[in-house]
């Protein structure tokens, strides 16, 4: 169901890390107070290297969605629901719904996860 | 300070050529520079890309020539009218004299478009975005499509009459993909193929061949051509995201900040603009920029358009050529926009020309809504 295997490096390897035990990080700036998506070497506030991580309440709302009815590439298997999910961190990520039949913008939303073959997971969100 | 202007126009081959890039290109640059009453000779500015990693300079060579100036910023489909912008700089600075944005594609022939896009492994995007299985581009706009039909009402039938429009106008535009073909109708699109909901195959481009060129001069040299120049009255860009979480709200595009420019350094007013090129590689591509661009306020395009004001003979001349989704889309369609602005304020439009055009905007978006670029011209 995910045949891509996302590269990872130096910066992201905490987050990888951390989603083998089903833990959401995300970057956050303790001179900004402020958290950001996706994880950079600086923050884009203040040009900090340093930067914390910090676990995600992993509640959020449906931004927007869609429903994908042709596969992007070998080994993906439509249809299946993309959304941008807006997390109370106030970071809006790319995401899966997965279990929602009817999926509407604005709609509350909860972390759940998705394993990769590699023992790594995705977020996800239902 | 020498005042650039632009003399030559022209498509190379459209639809299904099976010819290379290179070809394309040749007859492109060829076609714009004979339109214009000017030799490859002339020619000492190169702005394109998409041919190959040096882009300008495999046409440069291709086309036996050593500019003084070259461009390839790749911002897709609004990278030819921010090429207007650098080329309009380096005519008025006297850098290089004669300057061709070109651009060709063989991807309906080659089959080379795929719908999941180029993946770059070590990106941001490709980390974070890839293994969810987004089509690329098309997902981003979906999802940009599905806040603006929950939000605004009517929004779904205005996309459709957005590509009603397209059609109708095709129909007037022999070499339109969709030429010789009927009127969309609203049973036709619901009934489309859905590939990322809300967008149905009658609200995406097409996938085709083609390209163009347009040539760039200073007045000066204008003077002693057969071509009616056209002025460069103004510009502006925007480039805003890359990733698809990065733009807070979908509904807010960089045509905006894009256009606010650009009408400012014209001097003109919306209302004052005789017909309106806009990219649609989608329905909701063309929306966004006629929100962002002024000519109506957030959210009220649905209602703008659905009294068919943008068809052949309405008050509101919108993609005169039959758009991206009716009459040719081969990739970046950016050069297409400048092309048919250029004709309809020359008065060559036949059948669908817009009557006393003397004002236009060519508005490009790239990407993802990634960049915006607006060209105003008009007819001296």
């Amino acid at each position: 169901m995910f045949p891509y295997l996302p590269h990872e490096d130096a910066i992201s390897a905490p987050f990888w890390a951390a989603t083998r035990e089903r833990r959401l990080l995300i970057q956050y700036c303790a001179v900004c107070n402020q958290y950001q998506w996706y994880p950079r070497a600086i923050c884009i506030s203040c040009a900090t290297d340093n930067l914390e991580w910090r676990e995600a309440t992993g509640k959020g709302s449906v931004d927007s969605w869609t429903t994908v009815h042709r596969a992007p590439g070998e080994g993906f298997v439509p249809p299946y629901v993309i959304a941008r999910v807006l997390l109370s961190e106030k970071v809006i990520m790319l995401t899966r719904l997965v279990g929602i039949e009817s999926p509407a913008c604005d709609q509350a939303v909860e972390l759940s996860w998705q394993e990769l073959s590699d023992g790594r997971a995705l977020p996800v969100f239902g | 300070m020498k005042t650039p202007v632009i003399v030559g126009a022209a498509e190379c081959d459209l639809g299904v050529t099976n010819k290379s890039i290179l070809e394309l290109q040749a007859q492109a640059v060829s076609r714009a520079l004979a339109d214009a009453g000017l030799n490859i000779s002339d020619v000492d500015g190169i702005a394109t890309n998409a041919i190959s990693r040096f882009s300008a300079t495999s046409l440069a060579d291709y086309l036996g020539i050593e500019p003084k100036f070259t461009e390839s910023t790749f911002a897709g489909g609004s990278s030819f009218e921010m090429y207007v912008a650098r080329a309009y700089h380096a005519v008025s600075s006297g850098q290089c004299k004669v300057v061709v944005i070109s651009f060709a594609s063989n991807q309906r022939s080659a089959k080379s478009r795929s719908l999941g896009g180029v993946v770059e492994h070590h990106t941001p995007e490709a980390q974070f975005e890839t293994a969810y299985g987004p089509l690329f581009p098309l997902s981003y706009y979906a999802m940009a499509a599905q806040r603006y039909i929950h939000d605004v009402p009517n929004g779904r039938e205005a996309l459709s009459e957005i590509a009603i429009s397209a059609r109708e106008w095709a129909l007037l535009n022999p070499k339109a993909y969709r030429y010789g073909s009927k009127s969309l109708t609203l049973e036709e699109i619901e009934s489309a193929d859905m590939i990322s909901s809300p967008l149905r195959a009658s609200d995406c481009c097409l996938v085709t061949d083609g390209g163009g060129a347009i040539i760039i001069t200073n007045s000066e040299i204008a003077k002693n051509l057969k071509s009616k120049p056209i002025s460069i009255l103004g510009f502006g860009e925007s480039t805003t995201n890359t990733s698809m979480t990065t733009h807070r709200d979908l509904r807010v595009t960089g045509a905006k900040q894009s256009g606010d420019i650009a009408f400012a350094m014209a001097g003109v007013s919306r209302s004052d603009i005789d017909v309106v090129e806009l990219y649609d590689s989608f329905t909701i591509t063309t929306m966004l920029s006629l929100e962002g661009l002024g000519f109506v306020g957030k959210g009220e395009g649905a209602e703008f358009v659905l009294d068919g004001k943008t068809r052949p003979g309405g008050s509101f001349p919108l993609n005169t050529n039959g758009g991206g989704l009716s009459y040719c889309h081969p990739g970046q369609y950016g050069i297409l926009l400048l092309i048919e602005a250029v004709r309809q304020l020359r008065g060559e439009c036949g059948e669908r020309q817009v009557a006393n055009a003397k004002l236009a905007v060519a508005h490009g978006t790239g990407g993802i809504l990634s960049t915006n670029a607006t060209v105003i011209l008009g007819a001296n």
